[in-house]
């Protein structure tokens, strides 16, 4: 199923004010629904050979992957559609590909990478993400966040150790408790949303948002959804503006109209039969 | 690594490393840090270490314990504070927070920094933080850089008389569907930029591409059948 006419896809990235060089990667396929970014980490230019392996990996595994795969199939496991298993598949791939490089080449000792992806099929959209890169959904006017931070601050607000307010304040901002690469497992987060035509999702990385508060996220996508290009220059201007510290990347995506897998009656009960 | 200074009525007492977890403060033997006189309580405060961050506490002492001349209970200590216990003070410094050109990149190891309550992070990585200048959350930044404040007054068209303020990052003109503008406010001042429909906006008759166009006090701005005013305040 293409979904090139379903998805309206925009990606930017930008080096920031501080940095001299931009280690996050992102990536996008139209077709199959997918988009990927990452926020590498690790001395000297490691950080940036992590994120691209990332990225890199995980696009050429769902390609081909996807092939083989009739959309509209729902894992008895999990409860998700089927194509959860293919990312949690990719991911470890992705994970195996970064590890391997990080104990083979010195220079690339301890290096890892953040995620966080989206995969529309079937009226559906199948989250995954490790670190502090985030997914938010801009529906009926309403800002929401899907993913929650694999981070050291994100643990102490859970556990109610410091008010939101006190995390504006805290040095620990950088600390992620879960990365892609760093060890030979890794743990991925996966969750599946329902999609509604006029969804604009959100894609960034920690250099937005450290950068640029939700109640501005929430104000620039409300007012540009209908160019989503200058949506996601402004936001970038606006982390640049608030001190760049960081790279900062976005991917917005716009659902133009339903993708519901087709399927006859028959197929389904084939599918219960199985 | 951070460190508290010691001082009474600006004389210096000693020097403190933040070399623990935890470390309390008090009259009482017992403390840390310990100081013998009666206004401070037997414990009085603590200070916990967590990741990159100290935890200041009161611990319900008599006299209270003052950051910065605020009374806290509970507060994220920030390079530079001045903790003050009765007459005596401490100052914290921590080498994070003294912004360095060039800071370099490095990536904190799990022991650096355990949280002390817990062993569920297993591999705890720091990103580098370029220098700890910018660590300042959004809501800081924004406050720190002084904002121009501007509105604009519709002089023709649906809402004739009417004046609109300029307070928020980006503010939309226009009509949905037929034509639509935003005005972007930065440090630098404000700016206008199309987003839809067929033509775009005139600003003192001429139209603007679809650059983001400067504008200046007292500038006619004309869309969807409206003309405004820009004034900034």
């Amino acid at each position: 199923m293409n979904l090139s006419d379903t998805l309206q896809i925009v990606r930017l990235t930008d080096v920031g004010l501080k940095r001299d060089h931009n280690e996050d990667a992102i990536a996008s396929d139209a077709e199959i629904g997918l988009v990927v970014l990452a926020d590498g980490m690790g001395g000297y230019k490691a950080g940036e050979v992590a994120s691209e392996i990332a990225v890199l990996t995980i696009v050429a595994e769902l390609k081909e992957a996807m092939l083989e795969l009739e959309p509209g199939q729902i894992d008895p496991v999990t409860d998700m559609q089927a194509e959860s298993l293919l990312i949690v598949d990719a991911v470890q791939r992705a994970n195996a590909s970064i590890y391997h490089v990080s104990q083979d080449q010195p220079q690339c000792a301890g290096m890892g990478t953040t995620l966080v992806m989206g995969m529309f099929t079937n009226n559906k959209l199948l989250v995954g993400h490790i670190g502090d890169s985030r997914l938010y959904c801009l529906r009926d006017d309403v800002l929401t966040r899907l993913t929650e931070d694999h981070s050291l601050l994100q643990e102490q607000l859970n556990s109610g150790l410091i008010t939101p307010e006190q995390a504006r304040t805290s040095a620990n901002k950088n600390l992620v408790t879960r990365a892609l690469g760093v060890d030979p497992e890794v743990d991925l987060e996966l969750n599946e949303f329902d999609v509604e035509v006029g969804d604009i999702y959100l894609l960034c990385s920690d250099g937005l948002t450290d950068m640029v508060d939700d109640d501005d996220i929430h104000a620039t996508l409300k007012s540009l959804h209908t160019n989503l290009e200058l949506a996601a220059n402004h936001l970038i201007q606006i982390a640049n503006d608030n001190g760049g510290a960081d790279n900062i990347s976005v991917i917005l995506v716009r659902i133009l109209k339903p993708f519901a897998a087709e399927h006859s009656w028959y197929d389904n009960v084939l599918n219960w039969l199985k | 690594m951070a460190k508290l200074i010691y001082s009474l009525n600006g004389s210096f007492l000693g020097e403190f490393t933040l070399n623990k977890d935890k470390l309390t403060i008090g009259r009482r033997p017992s403390n840390d840090i310990q100081i013998d006189n009666l206004v401070i309580s037997g414990e009085h405060a603590v200070i916990k270490v967590i990741g990159r961050d100290a935890f200041l506490e009161d611990s319900g002492s008599t006299n209270g314990t003052f950051v910065n001349g605020k009374q806290i209970q509970q507060h994220i200590l920030q390079h530079d504070d001045l903790i003050q216990l009765g007459k005596y003070q401490l100052r914290y410094l921590n080498d994070d927070g003294i912004p360095m050109p060039a800071m370099p990149r490095q990536k904190a190891k799990a022991e650096d920094s355990p949280p002390p309550e817990k062993s569920a992070i297993s591999q705890a990585k720091q990103k580098p933080a370029s220098s700890a200048g910018e660590k300042s959350g959004p809501s800081q930044t924004a406050a720190a850089v002084q904002q121009p404040a501007a509105h604009i007054k519709i002089l023709s068209g649906s809402g004739k008389g009417k004046e609109q303020l300029l307070n928020k990052t980006v503010t939309t003109l226009g009509k949905p569907g037929m034509q639509v503008a935003v005005i972007t406010r930065r440090a630098q001042g404000f700016f206008l930029t199309h987003v839809e429909g067929q033509s775009h906006p005139l600003v003192n008759g001429q139209a603007i591409g679809l650059q983001a166009h400067a504008l200046h006090d007292h500038d006619v701005i004309e869309l969807a059948g409206s003309k405004m005013e820009f004034c900034l305040a």
